[in-house]
């Protein structure tokens, strides 16, 4: 994975000198309270219904052991032992103390971290496949070129003040697993005619109060350009997005007035300034930076293993779990993992400091010393031998990282809601918890197959419920929290946003509504066919029906 | 130790240019479809042609006037131009591609004010930013209204060299954070190399 050079370390150390003094002039009186908003907010830390709450980078979802064991430290040091994986592959800290988050941040920088610009009106941590690098279909390793983004969004002095927050994402896989098209800037890489690396940008995606799939700006982008080009994407929004109401100051607000055709000449024509110009990326920088990110130096193995294969013949829940939680690898013999912190009954993407160690310990053991945070909200370990994963296994199983539940309907993705949110219109974990209870049958669980299930306390959709198989949505009617449910969501090169089935429902009656739906998809159902593609086929109408009968 | 809140570079200086104001022209809130809606906190409302013609433009001395007043006085103001006499004061949704047809040559500003007021307003980067590269400008850039030092640095990367530091700041504090960063990441107005093409990395 990429290392600092004393370059990086002394930005990421003058920040922290920056922030500290940000923080005292604060405390001190000398900057108001709407003066150091955004302040903090480009330091990860946000003011929360309890307590501050702190957002920690983590850029493209990658992590060494050391960092992760970093982590744990600082949640028992200055949490309360446990922190959340969030669906933009960073970790959030929900009880840090105001004045010490200057320490926490001094912390991080021994580790290579950081929690520059997690939140705020400015670019966000760019994201990625959770398989970078690893996965068989993918094309090209999105993660240099992830960096290269990192540093020349951090700090860029014309975009930290920009309308509204920015979000980037990066895929170089033929199944999209970084949802580009649900960004505001999405990348998508290939090799074109010439087998030349190049670049399909889209721009405008964006989940929140108005949700909005992305249009492709350009099929073609020389790769070496794709600096200028984002600069010039993102200068024409700088300018022209609204700045007067928050709800409509998303670059796909601004995409959507002015239609995609106009806003791509203001671009292009911008870009006609800017291309060419000194932050063009070079053949020697590309490589520089991509050497970090070479395979690992991997055994020569066979693609089986009879250790492997007898355990799964003998141990019926090893065999369901590695069939939920072990995926492709381009090299023969080895897997990637991933641990669910999906347990049932707590909340969705949550890891005691404990558990952190755990992982870490895993890393270092059996993938080089590696992991990955996935959107999903779960941890990855990418480069895991046949031969170790019974072991990992009774280890993961023994700290609950290990319920068998990837990519089924338990594994939800979930937004921390009325508990800790203060702009929530409801709660969603006890929503999340009590679901995942009444489908606490695996073998059950395993039978509905592929489902995801997507939950966020209000409309801005930090849970991503618009392109969830099943979508819940926290609303408020007069004082008393109620749920929405959608269905037909996904995210993915076929990306769709939901469709309402109709009035909203009260907490309790949650389990009851998934579980008609399940009805009905399992009467319906074709041989193999998943819940979504069963939506797909028949419509709203057959569910809606059935759960409002 | 000077009473001023002015900095040029990196020094606190006297400032020798007086703003001259639209008069009374900020009527802060215009109904629409029943909805308060502040055309001032995006800046989209021009001034009227009355404030325009009511502005007072003092006979003596360097003044920095609002565009859409130098524009109607341009023809009387050319000697005073000559005499470096008259700045431009920019508010930040003033794009300047249309001005440009008219006065071709904007170096003829000794000054040119970007006024920001309220400081989460980023457009100022990029006006500083085209004012440099696109329009090469290349006298004073100052920006001037909610100027506050953790905002200094950004401003001068973006091609800035003055800064009224807003009244109630303290000016001395303001100044470090020039140097709040030494070697930057990517290429801006100041340092227009990305660092990977000014250092050796490993
Ligand atoms: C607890 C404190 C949090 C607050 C106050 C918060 C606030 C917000 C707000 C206001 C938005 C909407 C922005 C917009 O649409 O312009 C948003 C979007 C989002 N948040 Fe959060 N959030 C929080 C936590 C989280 C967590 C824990 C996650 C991950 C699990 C998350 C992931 C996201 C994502 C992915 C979006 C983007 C939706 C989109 O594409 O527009 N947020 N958040
Ligand atoms: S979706 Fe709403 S409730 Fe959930 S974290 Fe985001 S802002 Fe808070």
């Amino acid at each position: 994975m990429y290392q600092y050079d004393n370059i990086d370390q002394t930005i990421v150390n003058e920040r922290v000198a920056q922030f500290r003094d940000q923080t005292l002039r604060y405390l001190s009186g000398k900057l108001t309270d709407d003066e150091f908003r955004p302040l903090r907010l480009q330091n990860g830390l946000y003011i929360q219904r309890h307590a501050p709450m702190l957002r920690v980078a983590i850029p493209y979802g990658l992590l060494s052991s050391k960092q992760l064991r970093k982590l744990a430290d600082i949640s028992d040091r200055f949490d309360r032992g446990y922190g959340h994986f969030s669906t933009r592959q960073n970790l959030q800290l929900n009880w840090p103390k105001l004045e010490e988050t200057p320490d926490i941040l001094e912390e991080l920088s021994k580790v290579e971290m950081h929690a520059i610009q997690t939140s705020g009106n400015c670019i966000r941590n760019i994201t990625t496949d959770q398989f970078a690098g690893v996965a068989p279909d993918e094309i090209i390793d999105p993660r240099a070129i992830a960096e290269i983004l990192r540093q020349w969004s951090t700090f860029h002095p014309e975009f930290s003040l920009l309308p509204r927050k920015f979000k980037i994402a990066v895929s170089g896989s033929k199944q999209d697993r970084a949802i580009v098209q649900a960004h505001d800037i999405g990348l998508e890489f290939y090799y074109d005619k010439e087998k030349k690396m190049a670049i399909r940008v889209w721009v405008g995606g964006g989940l929140g109060r108005t949700p909005i799939l992305g249009s492709i700006i350009r099929e073609h982008l020389e790769w070496e350009h794709v600096l200028t080009y984002c600069e010039a994407i993102i200068r024409v929004y700088n300018l022209h997005g609204r700045r007067d109401n928050i709800y409509k100051a998303r670059i796909k607000i601004l995409v959507k007035a002015l239609g995609i055709e106009e806003f791509k000449k203001q671009v292009e024509a911008e870009w006609s300034h800017l291309k060419n110009s000194p932050n063009t990326i070079n053949e020697n920088e590309l490589k520089r930076v991509a050497k970090f990110f070479t395979s690992m130096p991997y055994e020569k193995l066979n693609d089986q293993d009879d250790a492997f294969d007898q355990a799964i013949q003998n141990n019926k829940a090893f065999a369901s779990w590695v069939k939920r939680s072990v995926h492709p690898h381009k090299q023969k013999g080895y897997r990637a993992i991933t641990l669910s912190l999906k347990p049932h009954g707590l909340a969705p993407g949550d890891a005691t400091s404990a558990q952190m160690k755990i992982v870490a310990d895993l890393a270092d053991l059996y993938s080089f010393g590696e992991l990955r945070v996935s959107h999903e909200q779960n941890l990855i370990l990418a480069d895991v031998k046949l031969k170790d994963i019974f072991n990992i296994w009774e280890k993961a199983k023994a700290h609950q990282l290990a319920t068998p539940n990837i990519g089924l309907l338990t594994d939800i993705i979930c937004c921390p809601g009325g508990d800790f949110c203060s702009l929530a219109n409801a709660k969603s974990i006890p929503i999340a918890t009590s679901i995942q209870e009444a489908f606490d049958d695996l073998d059950y669980l395993h039978d509905i197959g592929e489902l995801e299930l997507n939950i966020s306390g209000c409309m801005n959709a930090c849970g991503h419920h618009h392109i969830g198989h099943i979508g819940v949505l926290g609303v408020d009617k007069d004082g008393s929290e109620w749920y929405q449910v959608t269905i037909g969501g996904k995210q993915g090169n076929d990306a769709s946003i939901g469709t309402v089935i109709g009035p909203s429902f009260a907490a309790e009656e949650m389990p009851g509504v998934v579980k008609k739906l399940i009805d009905v998809y399992i009467k319906h159902r074709n041989p193999e066919e998943r819940f979504i593609d069963t939506v797909r086929r028949l419509g709203v109408n057959p569910f809606k029906e059935h759960v409002y009968a | 130790m000077l009473d001023s809140q002015l900095i040029l570079n990196q020094s606190i200086i006297d400032d020798e240019w007086t703003f001259v104001a639209l008069p009374n022209g900020n009527e802060e809130v215009k109904k629409q479809a029943g909805k308060v809606v502040l055309f001032k906190l995006t800046g989209e409302s021009p001034p009227s042609e009355l404030q325009i013609n009511e502005t007072v433009i003092p006979q003596n001395g360097k003044i920095i006037l609002p565009l859409s007043v130098y524009l109607k006085n341009r023809e009387a103001l050319q000697s005073r131009l000559k005499n470096n006499e008259i700045a431009l004061w920019l508010a930040t949704h003033e794009t300047l591609d249309e001005f440009i047809i008219i006065e071709k040559n904007i170096n003829v500003f000794p000054l040119i004010a970007v006024f920001v007021e309220r400081f989460q307003d980023g457009r100022i980067f990029s006006l500083g930013n085209l004012l440099r590269t696109r329009y090469q400008f290349k006298n004073t850039l100052r920006a001037f209204g909610d100027v506050l030092q953790d905002q200094l640095f950004y401003l001068k990367r973006s091609g800035f060299d003055s800064y009224l530091i807003k009244t109630g700041k303290d000016v001395h504090e303001a100044l470090k954070a020039l140097q709040s960063f030494s070697d930057p990441y990517q290429g801006a107005v100041d340092i227009k190399e990305p660092v990977w093409k000014r250092k050796v990395r490993s």
